[in-house]
């Protein structure tokens, strides 16, 4: 789960990062409000969207072609200017290189005071997996994307990685301090800084946390002037956050997936034209790799998991069918835990239930599969049984008119 | 033979009492794995009846049932909140093996537990895994018995599924498993491809290896160079998600390609560089075998 700017600065603010002051405005009368209350000479409009790239994005239309301003992260010097940005900006699409082509509907605006940039780092921390343990990450490379500076100079990029039992040392943070050059006052904030990010980043479950850039100030303060949180969804399931679960932006997300997920269903959903259900991670992406390979597209992948009931089932399949581009459905189940009876079972009321009008192809093995292949067999409905999941790739296929 | 687990193999499992645990235990009991144990705290004292009427003992903590039973392994299906806890539990009471089924752990604990396991004598399997099967001797796990048959391939994955989809295809071929590890698919593991890799390697019994890797992170990678360097049995390999778009989670939290790092394409050529054979559908691993077994070229 993603948070917007301005909620992981206010969270931020509570574990002791250093951020300016600001202020959210939904309409453009709100951020003339906020420039005033600022009370600086300058200040900062910025969207509120969860994607990356927002400062050299483009604010469209509806249309999705008629240019409303260039650039979603705007600095403006009175009232009356923050209203016009702000005004350009709300309730318009915003598409930057990471909210797909459609961009995202800015509802938001968040208006900082301005400051005086002497350095622009980049400063973040995320999960190593290898390690096991999370990695706090520095480069002197402020505002390009860690990836980019990576991929061409991985030296550039200095690494602590730290125990979540003991938490990170003082000689690790100074370590990061000295290696970006940083000396006096600046220095010791970023000491301070470093500890509470590591603190943050174990108290809220973070799976991403992302300060870019992490500026200097001409004064010699350390400021986090964008953020960028992301949470571990587990700990959001497990309610163990919920202050943080609270902040979710359903209009961020893709609707069906989050209906699904509130019935305990996992769903993708993806642009082809076979609608997938699947019990399993891994037998989900290797159906998608075994319906691509052979001339195909899924549609959508709905993962029933390993303890279905016959209601989710149900629940699965009206998700599947809500998607007008399915042309037909491949149900490819390998019971473990999963029993083929009751997945059979959950079918045929599904079927009889929702009127399903699509070809269903249907391939199951696993536990109880002979009980559930004589419940299709005798419910009278029309469903084409598949012998591997070769043979209903290749038969949902072509039931869904892509190959004949 | 086999590896990790056999005959010998007496069974503690916590949160029997527990919805997953009650199903399982008795899954695992009908497969005739050596359940001695139960523990739920709280309800130590008293007995646990599988449906066939076998009374299992259960205890409050793990500590007094390796006391009272000598179990030497635990299978964990205790809810995600608790889970970590429970390994720590089990690695605290010196199992040498705990298997951990339970889905959804949080990842931070998932990181305490990994430190925690480092200063232990303990093996972790999961979390978020099927568990291991040695067929016709024991099963640790959720894994449907009969699609498995006792034999010399060893299969090691990260997907449930899949693992089952590949013990499938060898038992419907005549190629039974000496034993089959699902590692699971979360982001930190307790054991890894090398270590199940090094055991079968290692393990007489086990002619040649099936292995189910999938994208994200660079486990499969470090495996290659492992399997070059030590590995002298056939092994059989399938990557799942070479079809999937960057960034987008298909399941697995571990399941996804970042920065450009994790990719099927990346991971194939480190697998057929070290002289595995690679399939690219996974209705093939089977016949992948069987051809490699034969001598034909894959």
């Amino acid at each position: 789960m993603n948070l917007h700017e301005f909620q992981a600065k206010e969270v931020f603010r509570k574990h002791g990062i250093p951020v300016s002051a600001g202020f959210v405005a939904e309409t453009p009368d709100q951020a003339a409000e906020a420039f005033t209350k600022l009370g600086g000479a300058v200040a900062v409009v910025k969207s509120q969207i969860h994607a990356g790239g927002r400062g050299k994005g483009t604010v469209y239309e509806k249309d999705l072609k008629t240019v409303r301003l260039q650039g979603g992260v705007k600095l403006v010097k009175s009232a009356a200017e923050a209203k016009d940005i702000a005004s350009k900006i709300l309730g318009h699409p915003l598409v930057t290189k990471q909210s797909g082509p459609n961009g995202r509907i800015v509802r938001r605006v968040y208006v900082e005071a301005g400051c005086d940039i002497a350095r622009e780092l980049y400063f973040g921390a995320v999960l190593d997996r290898k390690a096991g343990q999370p990695v706090l990450m520095a480069s002197t490379q402020g505002g390009m994307e860690v990836e980019e500076v990576a991929a061409r100079d991985p030296n550039a990029i200095l690494k602590e990685h730290w125990d979540v039992g003991y938490g990170l040392q003082a000689h690790q943070a100074r370590r990061l301090g000295f290696g970006l050059g940083l000396s006096g006052d600046s220095f010791k904030e970023f000491v301070k800084l470093a500890h509470a990010v590591t603190r943050m980043f174990v108290a809220c479950d973070c799976s991403l946390l992302e300060i870019n850039p992490l500026v200097v100030t001409k004064s010699g303060a350390v400021l986090a002037l964008d953020g960028k949180m992301g949470i571990d969804e587990r700990a959001i399931e497990l309610k163990k956050q919920p202050e943080l679960a609270a902040m979710a932006d359903v209009h961020e997300e893709d609707p069906v997936e989050h209906e699904a997920a509130s019935y305990g269903l996992n769903y993708v959903s993806m642009e082809g034209n076979i609608g997938c259900m699947v019990n399993g991670a891994g037998l989900a992406m290797a159906t998608m790799d075994i319906i691509k390979q052979a001339g195909g597209a899924p549609a959508n992948f709905l993962d029933v998991g390993g303890g279905a009931n016959k209601d989710q089932v149900k629940k699965a399949f009206k998700l599947l069918l809500a998607n007008p581009d399915v042309k037909a459905l491949f149900i490819n189940i390998f019971g473990g835990i999963l029993r083929c009876d009751i997945l059979a079972q959950g079918i045929v009321d599904a079927v009889k239930e929702v009127d399903v009008k699509i070809p269903l192809v249907v391939r199951l093995e696993g536990t109880n599969v002979e009980l559930g292949r004589e419940i299709l067999k005798n419910s009278g409905l029309k469903i084409t049984p598949a012998v591997d999941m070769g043979d209903g790739a290749r038969k949902a296929i072509e039931a869904a008119g892509l190959k004949k | 033979m086999s590896i990790l687990v056999d005959k010998n193999t007496r069974i503690v499992v916590q949160g029997l009492t527990g919805e997953a645990g009650s199903v399982h235990g008795n899954g695992m009991l009908e497969y005739g794995s050596t359940v001695v144990a139960g523990v739920t705290p709280g309800k130590g004292g008293t007995s646990w009846e599988s449906k066939k009427g076998v009374k299992v003992p259960v205890f409050n903590t793990v500590e007094e049932a390796v006391a009272k039973t000598e179990a030497n392994a635990s299978v964990v299906f205790v809810p995600g909140v608790a889970a970590a806890d429970s390994v720590m539990e089990a690695a605290a009471a010196g199992l040498p093996l705990v298997v951990c089924i339970t889905e959804g752990i949080s990842i931070m604990d998932e990181v305490r537990l990994r430190a925690f396991l480092k200063q232990a004598k303990t093996r972790m399997i999961g979390p978020n895994c099927p568990g291991l099967i040695t067929p016709g001797q024991t099963k640790l796990g959720i894994m449907p018995g009969h699609i498995h048959k006792p034999g010399d391939i060893g299969v090691v994955s990260r997907s449930g599924t899949l693992t089952y989809e590949a013990a499938w295809q060898l038992s419907a071929l005549g190629y039974g498993q000496s034993t089959a590890v699902g590692i699971g698919g979360d982001p930190v593991q307790g054991t890894d491809f090398i270590d199940i890799l090094e055991l079968f390697n290692r393990d007489a019994a086990t002619r040649a290896i099936v292995m189910i890797g999938e994208i994200g992170g660079t486990m499969e990678e470090e495996a290659a160079e492992f399997i070059r360097k030590n590995v002298k049995k056939p092994v059989v390999a399938f990557i799942g998600g070479q079809t999937a778009p960057p960034g987008k989670r298909m399941g697995h939290a571990g399941a996804i390609i970042q920065g450009g790092k994790g990719t099927a394409a990346a991971k194939y050529e480190a697998l057929r560089a070290a002289g595995v054979t690679c399939v690219q559908s996974p209705a093939d691993i089977g016949r992948a075998m069987k051809e490699r077994l034969e001598g034909k070229a894959a």
